[in-house]
């Protein structure tokens, strides 16, 4: 009997604190475990009590890197629970600082943490000293997509500017058009990002997904639409809790998501562009078409030249909103406390954030549920590693390890969200 | 002293003595140093990197968790030697302190002076205090790095 195990105990180059155990028996997989061990943050529990008002600032704080999805989930859960619509400008400045945040957390991820993985370095540093022009172009590019957050969400960590109903305060245009001009730069920089990540190699690996994504009649998603799948989900987001569940499984701090009935699905870049290609601008679907990127793309490895066609994206729309915008008389909407019950579902850089809240006459919170996208996709992780495992039994533990975790970064895990660094640890037997 | 002197407070408000980085860099800037920008950072590498450059001379200040006494103060002068990932452990972002100061370092374009100080501290749980022994320590922290910074 030949058992290996492989094991990592703390994930490097992910958002918080994870593992994996995967162990293998005659080269059969006979275990997989995504181990999240990061404290739970008990936000749901301390969100009762507090008024609506307070929801997008406490839960930005779940995480450091998609705070705006918090915001954005909040505020438009909020927002159904008391009857208002936001429309106009101040919906065109929200689709502006989500813009900012996927440029931020997508390049981040694809050039700082995934790219190292491809071309075979231990770490984007190691990776600098032979590819500086790279890596200085991803450090630009991000730093662009900082500059958004900070100009429309009050600065650049943890935006203050959010509120139900709109915002604090709003940029003028002038302020705007100067954001523009960078992003004509970072839109070329983005382009540059899509061709060199379809260039890079990738391993042998499709899988039948059932991917989930938000789907609006009009726009690429970011905070509206119907969620619908690939195979048969088509749901109001206040069908979200009769459709998903979460189930508890002991290796994990936080829940596992699945289908009812079905099981696990995947949420994020590679959804959203197999759902909704067709939205997306027509120069844009003409460059994956030419990069090989056309939809479906079923290889969880290929998710990285997605994330820069989304970056790409990012800088187109934002140019658009920048555009077109007249600053409005008002910052806010007019929102009154009511009693009931609101659901917010909106497209965090790594997939559908759900929000609900059920509010008192008064406006306070009776009951939170938040579902981060990372907990959604941690049983799709697994069983990705499951199949990918078996078809690369063969190789030594050391470059089976490090594929492993190329694997989990496909995600872009966020672990801080799930509840909050990753451990890869094979086992053969 | 160079008129770009900048200061950047590093740390989460809310997770006890990561706190320190923020609270120092305060001090310093109530002693309104001549010529010194301050700035407070969550410790995300990249834009740590986008918000030193051009400065002459950069001080970071951040809580460590190496394992030695709490309150203990360190001075590393990035320009001498490689800063140790897993001395700023209470990081949960992927590329931080560290990360950043080594790419900077590979792409050459370190700030001609970078110091850090580092604070041990002893609770990195949820909550707004600081433990008594780093608390203790951050007025005589405040002295070396606005000595330090006065006369660079």
């Amino acid at each position: 009997m030949n058992t290996r195990t492989i094991k990592v105990d703390y994930l490097a180059r992910v958002e918080g604190e994870g593992g994996l155990h995967v162990k293998v028996k005659n080269d059969r997989v006979v275990d997989v475990k995504l181990k999240i061990f990061e404290p739970p943050r008990f936000f749901e529990a301390f969100l009762r009590g507090r008024s609506f008002t307070e929801a997008p600032d406490i839960t930005a704080r779940i995480c450091g890197i998609c705070p705006v999805a918090y915001q954005m989930s909040s505020v438009h859960a909020m927002e159904r629970a008391l009857g208002v619509t936001v429309g106009g400008q101040l919906r065109e400045l929200r689709r502006l600082l989500y813009c900012g945040e996927w440029i931020e957390s997508h390049v981040l991820h694809a050039y700082m943490l995934h790219t190292p993985d491809f071309l075979g370095y231990p770490d984007a540093i190691q990776m600098a000293k032979v590819y500086p022009e790279v890596v200085k172009n991803g450090l630009l590019l991000k730093k662009i997509g900082n500059e958004i957050v900070t100009l429309v969400g009050g600065r650049e960590i943890h935006p203050i500017n959010v509120r139900v109903g709109g915002f604090y305060k709003v940029p003028n245009k002038r302020q705007l058009l100067e954001l523009g001009e960078k992003l004509t730069l970072a839109r070329k920089l983005a382009e540059d990002m899509v061709r060199f990540t379809a260039g890079l190699p990738f391993p042998e690996f499709e899988q039948d997904y059932e991917f989930v994504a938000l789907r609006h009649p009009n726009e690429y998603p970011y905070n509206e639409g119907r969620l619908v799948s690939n195979k048969g989900v088509d749901i109001d987001i206040s069908d979200y809790e009769n459709t998903f569940a979460e189930e508890h499984v002991a290796h994990s701090t936080a829940l596992h998501s699945v289908i009812k009935g079905k099981g696990s699905y995947f949420v994020g870049p590679l959804a959203r562009f197999n759902l909704n290609f067709d939205k997306l601008p027509t120069d844009i679907q003409a460059l994956a078409h030419e990069v090989g990127a056309k939809p479906p793309v079923l290889n969880p490895f290929k998710s990285i030249v997605v994330r820069s066609l989304e970056t790409l994206y990012a800088c187109h729309e934002a140019l658009r909103i920048i555009e077109a915008y007249e600053m409005p008389e008002q910052p806010v909407v007019d929102v009154r406390p009511r009693a009931g019950t609101g659901w917010g579902c909106t497209e965090a850089p790594r997939g559908i954030l759900y929000h609900r809240y059920t509010l008192d006459a008064n406006g306070l919170i009776l009951d939170a549920k938040i579902i981060p996208p990372t907990s959604q996709n941690q049983k799709t992780i697994e069983n990705d590693l499951w199949h990918f495992v078996e078809r690369a039994a063969d190789l030594p533990d050391d470059r089976l390890t490090w594929q492993c975790e190329q694997a989990v970064r496909n995600y872009d895990p966020c672990i801080s969200c799930s509840v909050h660094f990753l451990k890869v640890n094979i086992e053969r037997e | 002293m160079s008129s770009s002197v900048l200061c950047v407070g590093i740390g989460n408000e809310f997770r006890g003595d990561d706190a320190v980085g923020l609270i120092a860099a305060r001090m310093l800037q109530a002693r309104q140093l001549p010529g010194l920008r301050v700035i407070e950072q969550s410790g995300e590498g990249a834009a740590l990197m986008a918000a030193w450059g051009g400065a002459a001379a950069v001080f970071l200040v951040d809580a460590v968790s190496s394992g030695a006494a709490p309150g203990t103060i360190y001075r590393l002068d990035a320009g001498f030697s490689p800063i140790p990932a897993e001395f700023f452990h209470y990081s949960t972002h992927a590329f931080s302190v560290a990360e950043a100061v080594e790419m900077a370092r590979a792409l050459d374009e370190l700030p001609p002076r970078l110091v850090i100080y580092g604070i041990e501290g002893a609770n990195f749980d949820l909550g707004i205090s600081l433990s008594p022994a780093v608390e203790a320590v951050l007025p005589a922290l405040v002295e070396q790095m606005a000595a330090e910074i006065l006369y660079s």
